[in-house]
């Protein structure tokens, strides 16, 4: 085994390593909105929309990742989408693309997550605002949401985690990852798998981190519940 | 002030609700016993529209029931409030949130003075000391005195009772039941559905007597318990009171 080559290469893993950060970041903030979206779409008392919601999340939880990503990566533009290099960078368009496959993706599971978390919550809840004359929307505003997130938001970081690592799918179609950085050095120093032993470490860390992060925060916030 | 007509309700094919019909004055107490799964909680859930009966009508002041307005069914919730049998404090708010978030939210009164009003609830209550106190922090007693003092803040002109004490512990079922005789001796008009036979008979004006799904036998409260007519009455009592 032979690691020398990290000395001579680590830029290359340290950019991957901040394209996938990136990535999963703007997955989650968009997912997060459109999971939100979704999950109130499911939940409502509107038979086609919350039809329609479960069609979308079924389908997006019961296809592959990969297949997604490829379908938008190919389609998009031949559709005639096509998105300039905003901001002078370079790829936006390619970034944009598989950003908007991984929303596609996580939109759905989180969807799932904000549904779970707010039918987590007693219907006791609801049925003691009701009686005291509260509206749907003050309901869910001030008495379900602020309970709900405390279910939402653990499985929100570990859906942040699942996406870190799923993301290494974006080096198929060129996108300069941690992934794609590993194979690129793989050619470059012809070490079969040294260079991919680099990379699991660095996601584990990624990842790794991230989750005790979380069980940190996770932690401040049932002490707050307990008062 | 309220009227209960022909009312219907079933689950599915289960039919839990049976011609109901049953009127309420002002400054009345009236309790409803009867067997478990005779429908006294689903005909109380109605009232408020917590449950949504399948025909006949209930008015309260005049006004209908109605779930095609929504104006109309949180009007007549505000005006008729509820304490259930486990509660339902809200877990995020201290005690005194929990009471004044209505008042403001929702009558849109303003702050101060639904914490003056609050605080004076609390005092009746005999819970001065908890307003800032969270639900996890409170016995079960204590909860319920607060479901109560929450449920009075809106100034219902009704309020409801779903076994407000068979959630308790032995030793705090008293402290409830006798913060609910006070509200009876201040003229409150209350449905209370309960197995506290003993406090039906002392605290309720009428009893009303139900059993699957049908009011079988109304009464002043003492002769119910006494000397009930319906052959049901008397094997309900009888099991229950022995
Ligand atoms: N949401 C529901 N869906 C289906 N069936 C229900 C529902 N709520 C109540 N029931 C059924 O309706 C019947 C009446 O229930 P209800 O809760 O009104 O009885 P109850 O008189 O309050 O009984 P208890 O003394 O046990 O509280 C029962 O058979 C019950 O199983
Ligand atoms: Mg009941």
């Amino acid at each position: 085994m032979n690691y020398g080559f990290v000395t001579e290469y680590w830029p290359m893993y340290l950019s991957g390593a901040g394209v996938t950060l990136l990535l999963a970041l703007f997955t989650v903030l968009f997912g997060f909105a459109f999971g939100i979206l979704f999950a109130f779409a499911k939940l409502s008392k509107r038979k086609w929309l919350s039809l329609l919601a479960s069609a979308y999340i079924e389908i997006v939880r019961g296809t592959p990742l990969l297949v997604q990503m490829l379908i938008v990566f190919y389609m998009l533009p031949t559709f005639g989408v096509n998105i300039p290099n905003l901001f002078g960078i370079a790829k936006f368009g390619d970034y944009t693309l598989v950003v908007i496959a991984l929303v596609i993706n996580s939109s759905a599971y989180i969807a799932e997550i904000i549904r779970g978390g707010i039918q987590a919550v007693d219907k006791g809840q609801t049925e003691a605002g009701l009686a005291l004359g509260m509206s749907q929307s003050l309901l869910m505003r001030k008495i379900i949401l602020p309970q709900a997130i405390k279910n939402i938001l653990p499985a929100l970081g570990n859906e942040f985690i699942v996406i870190i690592k799923e993301s290494a799918i974006v080096s198929v179609v060129g996108i300069v990852d941690i992934m794609f950085a590993a194979q690129q050095i793989r050619t470059a120093t012809y070490l079969p798998f040294e260079p991919l032993i680099v990379a699991a470490v660095i996601y584990f860390v990624m990842t790794f981190t991230l989750s005790k992060i979380m069980n940190y925060v996770e932690g401040r916030m049932k002490q707050d519940a307990t008062h | 002030m309220l009227h209960i007509k022909d009312v219907n309700k079933s689950f599915g094919k289960h039919h839990v609700l049976k011609d109901i019909n049953f009127h309420v004055e002002q400054g009345e107490v009236v309790a409803i016993i009867g067997p478990s799964g005779s429908g006294k909680s689903t005909a109380l859930r109605c009232l408020n529209g917590l449950e949504v009966h399948d025909s006949g009508t209930i008015t309260l002041d005049g006004e209908v029931l109605t779930h095609d307005n929504a104006m109309v069914l949180q009007d007549i919730r505000m005006k008729m409030g509820m304490v259930f049998q486990n509660f339902h404090l809200f877990p995020h708010m201290t005690v005194l949130e929990n009471i004044t978030f209505s008042p403001i939210y929702v009558k849109n009164i303003d702050k101060e003075q639904a914490t003056q009003q609050a605080l004076e609830l609390l005092a009746r209550v005999g819970l001065s000391d908890k307003a800032q106190a969270y639900p996890s922090q409170l016995s079960g007693g204590q909860k319920q005195r607060v479901a109560i003092a929450r449920a009075l803040a809106m100034e219902p002109e009704v309020l409801l009772f779903d076994e407000p004490t068979s959630a308790l512990d032995p030793e705090m079922v008293n402290e409830v039941l006798q913060v609910m005789q006070e509200l009876a001796e201040q003229g409150m008009t209350m449905i209370v559905v309960t197995h506290e036979m003993g406090f039906a008979k002392e605290v309720a004006n009428r009893i009303v007597f139900m059993a699957d799904g049908e009011i079988v036998e109304v009464a002043a409260a003492k002769k119910l318990i006494e000397q009930p007519q319906t052959k049901r009455a008397q094997a309900f009592l009888a099991n229950v009171l022995k």
